[in-house]
């Protein structure tokens, strides 16, 4: 039954063949055995998902379920869960139980879904391969050499795995659509102030949006429809009324004007993958899209632009930690300095510490305007480039990452080469766009996915789009071979 | 732009974080190839452009003044690593 | 050489809303240590801040009084530095735009002359909490209760040239504050501190010396001590030839002098940038003008109208408009009285404020509520009790005996007024005293009024103070020929 979609699964918990409690007990299994492999849990809580499954059988049974009531998935140790050790990766919060929910924890719980777990990641989300998570690296299950992308890696290897039918993630700079297109599954990164970040570890506030990693495009508008909507606890929330983001997925492609900015298609980019996302256009066309190339120039300043303003909003972010009211505290601290310095410097890892460096340092007298005010100009130009884009076009396609994936620690001792692997995806995210990976196909027995990227308040289209090529493809039901049974 | 050995110890004193003497040299030097990175935008015109902060054109909400939050003390000290008699424990503060 | 004296103060007024600037916690004083300090003013990883409207609406209607410009769009920026009463390692605060912007107020001297002192900016922001230095096995105790109380700095242009100007200014920002109801002005509770900048030179130099700041001083006296204590340590160190350290220092009330702090010796690099959390704060001109639109009565307004109203003379309007609440007592007594405003006014301003100052109380916390006070001036002006008599029953207002009809009743105190009591008082008085009217006949006109004060004295002695005053007059007038 773990082969099933999130959507297949509701059906059959509908029609009675199968209980939540049964579902829950099957993946707690799976996980118990096979995750050793990966070390895509940091924690599982089975306690917890089996009295929410009893809880889910009996709404079912009194005939009030929705179409998540009982489905198990896993939650990114990034979101707060009362009660539940949540450490976002780091030593600094080994000791976290989470006092409140986050509330697409509590709005997931009120749709019913069960939590199977807390998924790895990298360091308070900082990180591209899942290597510099405190809990160890999470392995790829197509090649468990291989790493499964960043930071959001645990949520995207158990499903892949099909740990769990469906887990969160957050994207901060391409934390959901790189590990899912490293693991070959659906990612959606929503526009920024469609899902609360209310209990979600900060990383980089203006960047930062949590959003689903599914098999499907419809498993994903149905985690959406649950985890979206207005939060009045979160000052940069929407206000308004979410869309049903399953009302399109089964429109006509017919008129479709798809961009491709000849920059996503220049050196850097690994030509195995350059040829699946070639023929995965293709299909797009089959589908009645038009495609014509399109220029985003601002491309190679994304990253740059990116480097200062996320470590910049990291470093104050991330002062709370100090060892006063939670979290690591060194031991014997001789004065107030060496509390903050040394359980600072014991509790975050090397990269967490390189970021809210160069965070600091931006931002210190005498650079804030050569480095921060600077990055944020050229934010402004970088979405002024795609506002220019979707004047024309409705969607952007590309590859989602440069290559189909690196092994373990091949990139471990170079940040700016472990930087530039999230080349595709940082745009998106300073200008606060939407975007997907879906599997498009294999390069070297690792999967590819396909980006797409849509104006602000899209989704219903793009997740339109990533269905009608899922309903015309069988890339996203394609599972690794140790994990299909 | 190159970070050296003292720049490194006032950030890292900026942002309160105790890094061993011999880490020194390495923090340098992938600092200052990220500075390398980021100085690429310095290349790019950006002259009478308006800074962005936010990527939505929204603004404030502002909140009823209202208390919607009770005493949740003893919850919330569980998790600290030193408190007494309802306080907050850290070494001794002087001005 | 003659020196001239720089201030310029940063006033930091807590807004008396209910909750937070930036969660529902409450704000009451002196709650149970944390006991109001809830996930967001804990900095529990993943909270967010959502600002209360509340604490807008007193900025602006601060903004509007002092006939500032309203920062329309005004931004939130994060100040970060690392402190165990800063529980998220910054504090939100704002640098550029502030809601309030460039304004002034006028303050009056001692010598009647009026002032004008501009406002530089007047910016919200977040309380700290408070470090409890008692001894806790050699640690600081932390409470977090009072963190996230909104904040309004009010930064005034360097315009005061003395230590009475700076008070001046202080007061009448206290008094504001209160009138607009945005603050308790709570003084003692830290309802309001004071930064002070401090600089000298010489007179006719227009360039500033370099200034010091001296942190957190929250009483008007200590305010005024510390300014006197740092003007003559920074002439002393001028006139030795050496130079003033620009530095933020501290007042030492108990040793009365001001000292370099410590710990602040690092020149602070706050990092300030635009608080990714909160968005830019719009607001309407409508919005701005209902707010004016709505505005009480400010104290120069008030001080003009006690004059036409109650045909005080100036310096009693500015004494009773000083604070809203004494400005409130004093019309609840005229009206409860019905007595002339005047005499409300002198017992207000000498006998009742005499007391309170004795007591070192203020008037917000008057044993004499201004009703009794009213009551009892009610039978003086109806001529129940003299005026004398009064000064008994006020005493025993102050002791709580009662209501003034009960201590009249008690004491004894109704006033004679039945003619022919009085004058067989008279008589008996003139009959015991044959030498003092000897000395009254042969007495110049002029002279004789002070005279006949002996014989009032007499007559007052031996009714016990309740004969009516202007009878005695009179009879002692006819009689006295």
């Amino acid at each position: 039954m773990h082969n099933k979609t999130l959507v297949e699964l509701s059906q059959q918990l509908a029609s009675g063949a199968l209980s939540s409690v049964e579902l829950t007990q099957h993946f707690l299994d799976r996980i118990k055995l096979l995750d050793p492999q990966l070390n895509s849990f940091i924690s599982t809580t089975d306690e917890l998902a089996l009295a929410q499954a009893k809880i889910a059988d009996e709404l079912r049974a009194a005939g009030s379920a929705g179409p998540l009531t009982g489905i198990p998935i896993a939650h990114k140790d990034i979101f707060c869960t009362k009660g539940v050790k949540t450490t976002a990766g780091s030593k600094m919060l080994d000791n976290f139980i989470s006092p409140y929910d986050a509330t697409v924890v509590e709005k997931l719980n009120a749709a019913g879904t069960i939590t199977l777990g807390k998924t790895n990641m990298d360091e308070f989300a900082m990180g591209s391969s899942n290597e510099t998570s405190f809990y160890g690296a999470v392995k790829n299950p197509w090649n468990t050499d291989y790493v499964p992308g960043g930071s959001s890696g645990g949520s995207a290897a158990c499903v892949a795995a099909r740990l769990a039918p469906a887990a969160t993630g957050t994207d901060t700079g391409g934390s959901i659509r790189q590990p899912a297109s490293l693991c070959g599954i659906t990612g959606l990164k929503p526009t920024y102030g469609s899902i609360s970040r209310w209990g979600m570890i900060a990383f980089a506030s203006s960047l930062d949006q949590a959003g689903p990693m599914t098999q499907t495009a419809e498993d994903a508008a149905l985690m959406m429809n649950a985890m979206s909507g207005f939060d009045s606890k979160d000052s940069t929330s929407i206000n308004k009324e979410a869309p049903d983001y399953t009302s399109e997925l089964n429109n006509s492609l017919e008129g479709l004007k798809v961009g491709l900015p000849k920059e996503f298609f220049k050196e850097g980019l690994d030509s195995g993958v350059q040829q699946v996302i070639e023929t995965a256009i293709k299909d797009i066309e089959k589908l009645g899209a038009t495609v014509k190339e399109i220029s985003l120039s601002t491309t190679d300043l994304a990253v740059p632009a990116y480097y200062v303003i996320a470590p910049a909003e990291a470093s104050s972010n991330l002062s709370r930690f100090d060892g006063v009211r939670y979290g690591y505290r060194c031991d014997n601290p001789a004065n107030l300095e060496d509390l903050y310095k040394r359980s600072r410097g014991e509790g975050f890892g090397e990269e967490v510490q390189r970021r809210i460096l160069i965070g600091a340092y931006a931002l210190s007298a005498g650079f804030y305007d050569a480095y921060y005010i600077k990055a944020q100009k050229i934010r402004r130009l970088i979405k002024n480039d795609f506002d220019k884009a979707f004047a024309d076009v409705d969607v952007i396609m590309g590859p989602t990452a440069p290559s189909a994936g690196f092994a373990l620690g091949e990139k471990a001792d170079d940040p700016i080469s472990m930087y530039l692997s999230d080349i595709y995806t940082i745009a998106v995210n300073l200008a606060g766009l939407p975007a997907m990976s879906v599997p498009a196909g294999f390069t070297a027995g690792l999967p590819v996915g396909l980006q797409m990227i849509g104006s602000h308040f899209s989704e219903p289209r793009l997740l339109n789009i990533a269905h009608q090529f899922q309903q015309a493809t069988d890339w996203h039901k394609k599972t690794p071979d140790a994990f299909t049974k | 732009m190159a970070l050296d050995k003292s720049e490194v110890e006032k950030i890292a004193h900026l942002a309160r974080i105790a890094i061993n003497e011999d880490k020194i040299p390495e923090y340098a030097s992938s600092l200052s190839s990220i500075l390398g990175l980021v100085e690429q935008m310095q290349s790019t015109n950006t002259d009478d452009i308006e800074p962005m902060a936010h990527p939505l054109d929204a603004t404030q909400r502002l909140r009823d003044d209202a208390v919607t939050e009770s005493n949740q003390r003893d919850a919330y000290q569980k998790i600290a690593p030193a408190t007494e008699d309802g306080l907050y424990l850290v070494p001794k503060v002087i001005d | 050489m003659a020196w001239e004296t720089v201030i310029g103060l940063e006033i930091h007024v807590q807004l008396s809303t209910q909750s937070k600037i930036f969660s529902g916690s409450a704000t009451t004083f002196g709650a149970e240590p944390n006991t109001q300090a809830s996930l967001v003013d804990l900095g529990m990883p993943g909270v967010l801040p959502v600002l209360n409207e509340d604490a807008i609406k007193k900025a602006i209607t601060f903004g509007v009084a002092i006939d500032a410009k309203i920062n329309q769009k005004s931004v939130f920026a994060r100040k970060n530095y690392f402190y165990p009463d800063l529980p998220k390692g910054y504090q939100i605060s704002q640098l550029d735009l502030p809601i309030v912007d460039i304004g002034h107020l006028d303050i009056a001297l001692e010598d009647g002359t009026v002032k004008r002192i501009g406002v530089t900016r007047a910016h919200l922001e977040e309380d700290a909490g408070k470090s409890l230095h008692e001894d806790y096995h050699g640690m600081t105790g932390i409470d977090l209760n009072r963190a996230g109380t909104p904040l309004l700095e009010i930064v005034s242009e360097p315009d005061m040239r003395s230590a009475e100007e700076a008070i001046a200014y202080v007061k009448s920002v206290h008094a504001l504050i209160q009138y607009l109801d945005i603050s308790d002005g709570n003084m003692a509770e830290g309802s309001m501190r004071c930064d002070i900048n401090i600089s000298m030179r010489p007179k006719g130099q227009e360039e500033y010396g370099t200034r010091t700041e001296t942190k957190n001083v929250n009483s008007f006296r200590f305010i005024e001590k510390a300014i006197r204590g740092e003007v003559i340590r920074q002439i002393d160190e001028l006139e030795a030839g050496n130079k003033i350290n620009q530095e933020t220092r501290l007042y030492d009330s108990a040793k009365d002098e001001t000292r370099s702090m410590r710990s602040k010796e690092e020149a602070n690099d706050y990092r300030y940038f635009p608080d990714p959390d909160l968005l830019p704060v719009i607001t309407t001109d409508e919005y701005i003008q209902n707010l004016r639109d709505n505005l009480p009565e400010l104290p120069d307004q008030k001080i003009e109208r006690f004059q036409k109203e109650y045909e005080l003379k100036e310096y009693d309007a500015r004494v009773l408009a000083a604070s809203k609440q004494l400005a409130d007592y004093f019309e609840t007594v005229v009206a409860t009285s019905g007595a002339k405003a005047k005499l409300a006014a002198n017992w207000v301003t000498s006998e009742l404020l005499g007391a309170l100052n004795k007591a070192g109380k203020g008037i917000q916390d008057s044993p004499v509520s201004a009703e009794l006070l009213g009551g009892m001036l009610k039978r003086i002006a109806d001529n129940t009790i003299s005026g004398k008599a009064g000064k008994i029953v006020f005493e025993g207002l102050l002791n709580g005996e009662g209501s003034a009809d009960e201590i009249i009743k008690a004491k004894d105190l109704i006033q004679e007024t039945d003619t022919g009591a009085i004058e067989a008082l008279v008589d008996e008085v003139i009959a015991n005293n044959p030498a003092q009217v000897e000395q009254f006949l042969a007495a110049e006109k002029d002279k004789r009024k002070k005279l006949i004060g002996f014989f009032v004295g007499q007559i007052m002695k031996a009714s016990k103070g309740k004969a009516n005053p202007q009878q005695v007059n009179q009879l002692l007038g006819q009689k006295l020929k």
